[in-house]
């Protein structure tokens, strides 16, 4: 058993009862995988909700993960959508210390990375970044010499191209 | 809840029932006659229920909760039924959460129904509030809050469904004292349907015909046969596998009866104190066929070890276990019974003459069961073959944890499946004496024999008072030396000789037992051995017998914990 560490993105639907977050962290951490972000939020069917998880691990390690979530009587469904074609997409709320002088620079640092300017305080601006998780990465990467005030991410999301019905994907979803 | 994760058609309004009468009424759907517990606050209107249903529940009142929940494992384990446990809040629910554990390791089918605080008071840190779903996440199959009775008639119904199907596992199901009280005209579901909970029937049929031709074609292939083999009631169908395709068997602890261990195919349990040849074969084998296990790895042992030249084959209803431990050549998931049926036809009859010369030349030359001369001592392992005669080998054995566990598993023929309990996964002591309880109520008329160690059945001795006021006809053997043995023998190999908290100062066991108003008798010779044990088989009620054996005797076969199946230590004399 054995393989390279990579990052894996997998969407579960899962049940809306009360408690159905702490089933599925209280087997990520009893197991000991590791949990780079985790996103939850409705889905289209009312009752349910969609989870996307990004886990580090080898194929056969996130192979036994999906296994364990599939356990869990709540989860309905579980997808890696890794390697397959699918869209991944992230949000990033990032407060920025900038002096009035600078803000015409970082606005059009922002506006390359297609960042929207939301807010703009005495010496702060507010950038919302959306898009995968790599350019917001490197957005940070760039404005890092203003000095970040605070930054909040909201963990991928992600979704498979093509309609359900023309996936043949796994019986598991 | 919510609509569309509900379930089953229902049968129209009935009558209102309170939400405690709904509990009974889903025991008794489930055939189940027998419950374990111990009352209190919170679950007292569940105990004004089962009141009025006292002439069809028998509620069998243990002296710990922690006793209720092994009574209600080994009364499923040994019916294969449901078994059920009833707590209170708080500390009732907290003392239930070993057994929890322990179902859960085992894949034992146990419903907990533990009383909550009421309603208003959740979450208010009231007396006796205790998150026990939030607790028993973990350790359990699943686990249900129940906040309104109309939700009980389903949640029952479910949580015996989760229990009892696919790889079985405990439930709990919390229910507020109000809620026990609260009116419901819902009706129960006549089925269950839950959408993210599908067992799998039979093994894909192409994967099963891979399983075949690997079999076929393999020159020295060994069955590893699990707890699945019972769960599943596959033993017919694992005989018929070993003795139509002429393979050799051998089992896990949790396996151990599913094949007949005198037959000659049988090799025995294998594993860290399994037989030498069991282990060696593990070695050398080129097939390892792997029914309902998980390769656990007391099972196993260094994985490198264990069949470096086999392809594995693994047949089991977890997906999960498939693959966790070994690289698997043929994965299939399925019942095992049902894929058996379909595999069974399609094995053909090899005789493997050198495989099975070398399985019988490792069987002379490294014995494994012999018992060594004792002229001072009684040895333990003889305990252990005393009860084998004196029942003709049809007992129903129930081992605690440690030396005593692994004797009772070698020292006795089992030839059939739920003749051998033990704890075998959560290895918690003091699981022998409320389990052989659950044992005895589900098995009535059976002769039942609890064997435990000193130390574990100081752990639940209470349940004394149980057997006594229920007159539950369990005979306990002691093996009484003086020591927590399996710690007294790690500490000689593996810490030189520094014991440390190994020693037991024991009371007088035969005493307490009287003290309880059981027959208690003290054993020290070889001659009282054997009469005491046909006595107590004889006898028609409970009795303790407290057999001082040798203290410092080793549990032989022994592998190393790091080392593999090729470093069997064995016994030296
Ligand atoms: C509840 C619990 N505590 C501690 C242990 C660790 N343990 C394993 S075997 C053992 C010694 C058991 O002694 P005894 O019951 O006298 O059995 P023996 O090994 O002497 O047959 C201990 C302490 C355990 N398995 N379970
Ligand atoms: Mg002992």
């Amino acid at each position: 058993m054995n393989g390279t560490s990579r990052s894996h993105t997998l969407v579960a639907m899962v049940a809306d009862h009360p408690g159905v977050l702490t089933r599925v962290a209280s087997m990520f951490r009893r197991r000991g995988f590791n949990i780079a972000s985790l996103a939850v939020g409705n889905c289209e069917e009312p009752g349910y909700s969609r989870m996307t998880i990004e886990v580090r691990g080898t194929d056969d390690e996130v192979k036994q993960f999906e296994k364990q979530l599939y356990k869990l009587v709540e989860v309905i469904t579980v997808r890696d959508l890794t390697d397959v074609s699918a869209v991944q997409t992230e949000t990033a709320l990032v407060r920025v210390r900038v002096s009035a002088a600078d803000r015409p620079v970082l606005a059009d640092i922002a506006g390359i990375f297609h960042g929207e300017i939301v807010d703009v305080g005495r010496d702060t601006m507010i950038v919302q970044i959306t898009g995968v998780s790599e350019t917001i990465d490197r957005f940070l990467d760039v404005i890092a010499e203003y000095g970040i005030d605070e930054l909040t991410r909201t963990g991928v999301v992600a979704m498979a191209r093509g309609s359900k019905a023309a996936r043949n994907g796994s019986a598991r979803g | 809840m919510t609509a569309t994760e509900s379930n089953g058609s229902t049968n129209g309004a009935v009558p209102a029932r309170s939400g405690g009468q709904v509990i009974c009424e889903a025991i008794l759907a489930e055939d189940i006659d027998v419950i374990f517990g111990m009352p209190g606050g919170a679950s007292l209107p569940f105990y004004d229920a089962l009141y009025h249903y006292q002439d069809r529940i028998r509620h069998v009142l243990a002296r710990h909760e922690q006793g209720a929940g092994f009574a209600a494992n080994g009364y499923a384990r040994a019916t294969g039924k449901v078994g059920v446990a009833t707590s209170t809040s708080g500390p009732g629910a907290t003392n239930l959460v070993t057994s929890m554990a322990n179902d859960h390791m085992d894949s034992v089918p146990v419903v907990y129904i533990t009383g909550q605080v009421a309603r208003p008071a959740i979450g208010s840190d009231a007396f006796q509030e205790t998150d026990i779903t939030g607790i028993s996440i973990p350790i359990t199959k699943h686990n249900y809050l129940v906040m309104h009775a109309d939700e009980l008639p389903r949640v029952m119904a479910e949580a015996f469904y989760l229990a009892k199907s696919g790889r079985p596992g405990p439930v709990v199901v919390d229910v507020p004292k109000d809620v026990f009280l609260e009116e419901t005209t819902v009706p129960a579901p006549d089925r269950v349907n839950l959408r993210g909970y599908r067992p799998v029937r039979a093994g894909n049929l192409k994967m099963v015909r891979r399983a075949a031709e690997v079999i076929n074609a393999s020159e020295r292939p060994m069955i590893m046969a699990g707890h699945g083999v019972d769960i599943s009631r596959a033993a017919p169908e694992l005989f018929e596998m070993a003795t139509g395709g002429n393979i050799p068997v051998v089992t896990t602890l949790h396996g151990v009866g599913g094949f007949p261990e005198t037959h000659p195919l049988s090799f025995g349990m294998l594993g860290m104190h399994g037989l030498a040849y069991a282990n060696f074969a593990m070695g050398e084998t080129d097939c390892i066929i792997g029914l309902g296990v998980r390769f656990d790895d007391r099972a196993v042992g260094k994985v490198d070890e264990f069949g470096p030249n086999a392809k594995v084959v693994h047949i089991d209803v977890d997906p999960a276990e498939i693959g966790k431990v070994l690289d698997t050549e043929v994965p299939i998931v399925g019942d095992l019974k049902l894929t058996l049926q379909a595999l069974n036809p399609l094995i053909e009859h090899r005789e493997r003459r050198p495989w099975m010369a070398q399985l019988n030349e490792w069987r002379e030359n490294h014995p494994s069961l012999d018992i060594p001369d004792s002229p001072d001592t009684v040895l333990p392992q003889e305990v252990v073959r005393s009860i084998y005669d004196a029942s003709g080998g049809d007992a129903r054995v129930i081992a605690d944890v440690g030396q005593n566990q692994m004797w009772a598993s070698q020292h006795f023929w089992y030839e059939k499946p739920r003749r051998f309990f033990s704890a075998g996964g959560l290895g918690p002591m003091g699981y022998a004496l409320p389990a052989a309880m659950g044992v005895q109520m589900g098995a009535p008329g059976e002769p039942v024999w609890c064997v435990t160690g000193d130390g574990g059945l100081l752990i639940n001795i209470q349940e004394f008072n149980t057997l006594a006021a229920e007159k539950i006809p369990v005979k306990v053997a002691i093996l009484n030396n003086a020591h927590l043995g399996m710690i007294r023998q790690w500490q000689q190999f593996f810490y030189d000789g520094r014991y440390m908290g190994a020693f037991l100062d024991n009371p007088d066991f035969a005493k307490v037992a009287e003290a309880f108003g059981l027959r208690g008798v003290s054993v020290s010779s070889r001659d009282e051995l054997h009469t005491a044990i046909a006595d107590a088989h004889a006898y028609d009620g409970p009795v303790v017998l407290d057999v001082h054996v040798d203290r410092v005797e080793n549990v032989y076969p022994m592998i190393v914990p790091g080392t593999g199946v090729r470093s069997v230590i064995e016994d030296p004399r």
